[in-house]
């Protein structure tokens, strides 16, 4: 229990991509977060892919989570995981998706670097727990 | 953590890389092993970036400001770091940080580096966080650095007194707002913007601000009049130039600007009165005074932290705060007793220095 590992805090990015505008899942999400001691930046609404990558990559987050509840996930997070891939992001970086995802869709999304995915009705606490165990280490 | 990946990590930055930037200010907010190596090492880099403070209360428009300023200096084809600073929350240590939903104007554009930083709960290790990112974000090579941070406490204070240039941002009819300020803010404004300035009570609150400006000169200014009216009796147009006070280049008196910063209002003049300031730190060596008091803090500031740590694994070794706290709530013995004793080793190894 070093000072080193006291001053230890998770960081996250609760982003909100493409025209999709349904934002209470992503403010309940940022504000469990919070309460849950880590650090929260939101992106806010309709973000385009690249400012996602540019926050992700500045920010230096642990854990970047998407919030997509219009259908567009086969689009947009493609585009933001070869985004992370270009600025040496995508390895250190604990992505995971929240939402409406169909059953058939989620192998394809897990095979190109995303974490984990989080459906509705997913208990707060699972998502704490399971970024609490698996943010990468920032050493 | 080995010192070569540390300079690797600085290689990385210095050769432009974003990641690594990034990761050092990761590395520098957490205090993570090696931090020091990798400050120390940027340290020979810095120098050449501009470093401009934004504070003000909550909902002043700090964050579109900022955004503004970033897109302007773009334009003159000059890159852009932003650090912003936003409370923590006391009790979790969470903090949702939301300064970044503003920058609209600088989308996806890399060479506006922005990064949030939160408070942390550290005593005074903020500013220390805070100068050492600017550092890196100067070695990398950043022309304009802008520190935004909420001006409600010391700690906030310290942290744009980072800066070479403060600006103070108001909103109009804010008398209590400007009432906080007189007790404090006040003093570190090199610029004051009003912001908002299409909202009704602009003028009157630029009106306040000149006042209380010139109260807070006025010991100076008495001097100055005095002066200035002897004068007078030989040249009267002497006179109404030097009334005309700014035109001194060794001499600074606060500015107060007005701006719309969701339209874009008032941001040239924004730009150029900065520039005159940073003309005027240059020509008067304020700069290179600002630049010898910060490294003094700094100094200080890392001592204060290091010797801190030692005191308290020193309370550690004689079993933790808690059981000598309970002593001291038993009546058995009183704080100031604990202190000279657990202190006792420390002078101890320092009197005998003097010989």
């Amino acid at each position: 229990m070093s000072a080193d590992s006291e001053q230890r805090t998770i960081r996250c990015l609760i982003a909100k991509v493409g025209l999709d505008g349904h934002d209470r899942g992503a403010h309940v999400i940022s504000r469990a977060f919070r309460d849950a001691g880590f650090e929260v930046i939101y992106s806010g609404l309709h973000r385009a892919p690249d400012e996602i990558i540019q926050a992700t990559v500045q920010e230096d987050v642990d854990v970047l989570g998407i919030s997509i509840l219009s259908g567009a996930h086969n689009t947009l997070v493609p585009k933001v995981m070869a985004g992370l891939e270009e600025y040496g992001a995508l390895d250190d970086t604990l992505v995971i998706v929240g939402g409406i995802i169909p059953e058939e869709d989620r192998p394809k999304l897990l095979e190109q670097g995303v974490d984990a995915i989080f459906g509705p009705g997913t208990p707060m606490q699972e998502t704490i727990d399971f970024v609490k165990e698996n943010a990468p280490e920032r050493a | 953590m080995s010192r070569a990946v540390e300079s690797d990590l600085v290689e990385r930055l210095l050769d432009g890389e974003h990641r690594a930037l990034a990761r050092a200010i990761t590395k520098i907010e957490s205090q993570s092993p090696g931090y020091r190596d990798i400050v120390s090492e940027l340290h020979a880099h810095t120098g050449d970036a501009s470093v401009v403070g934004i504070t003000g209360s909550p909902g002043a428009g700090k964050s579109t400001l900022v955004d503004k300023l970033a897109k302007y200096y773009r334009d003159q084809g000059e890159t852009v770091g932003v650090i912003a600073v936003d409370p923590s929350s006391p009790y979790t240590g969470g903090a949702v940080l939301g300064d970044r939903i503003r920058m609209a104007s600088n989308v996806g554009d890399m060479d506006v580096f922005f990064r949030s930083m939160s408070a942390r709960g550290q005593l005074g290790g903020l500013s220390t966080a805070t100068a050492d990112a600017v550092k890196a974000l100067d070695a990398f090579g950043k022309d304009r650095i802008i520190i935004e941070t909420v001006g409600a406490g010391q700690n906030e204070v310290d942290v744009v007194k980072t800066a070479d240039t403060v600006v103070v941002l108001v909103q109009p009819g804010s008398g209590d707002d400007v009432q906080m300020l007189k007790a404090g803010i006040l003093e570190i404004g090199d610029l004051f913007v009003v912001n908002k300035a299409d909202m009704e009570g602009a003028s009157r609150t630029v009106a306040e601000l000149q006042e209380m400006i010139h109260l807070r000169d006025d010991p100076r200014a008495n001097l100055d009049t005095g002066h200035h009216g002897a004068d007078a009796f030989d040249d009267e147009s002497a006179d109404a130039e030097a009334s005309d006070a700014p035109d001194d280049p060794l001499v600074w008196t606060p500015q107060v600007l007005e701006t719309v910063a969701t339209t874009g209002e008032g941001i040239d003049e924004l730009v150029e009165t900065l520039d005159e300031h940073r003309d005027y730190l240059d020509a008067s060596g304020e700069l290179a005074e600002k630049a010898r008091k910060r490294a003094g803090e700094e100094i200080r500031q890392l001592l204060r932290s290091d010797v801190n740590r030692l005191l308290e694994a020193e309370l550690d070794r004689r079993g933790g705060v808690d059981e000598f706290a309970e002593a001291v709530v038993e009546k058995e013995t009183d704080p100031y007793a604990v202190a000279e004793d657990v202190l006792e080793p420390f002078r101890e190894c320092l009197d005998g220095r003097d010989d």
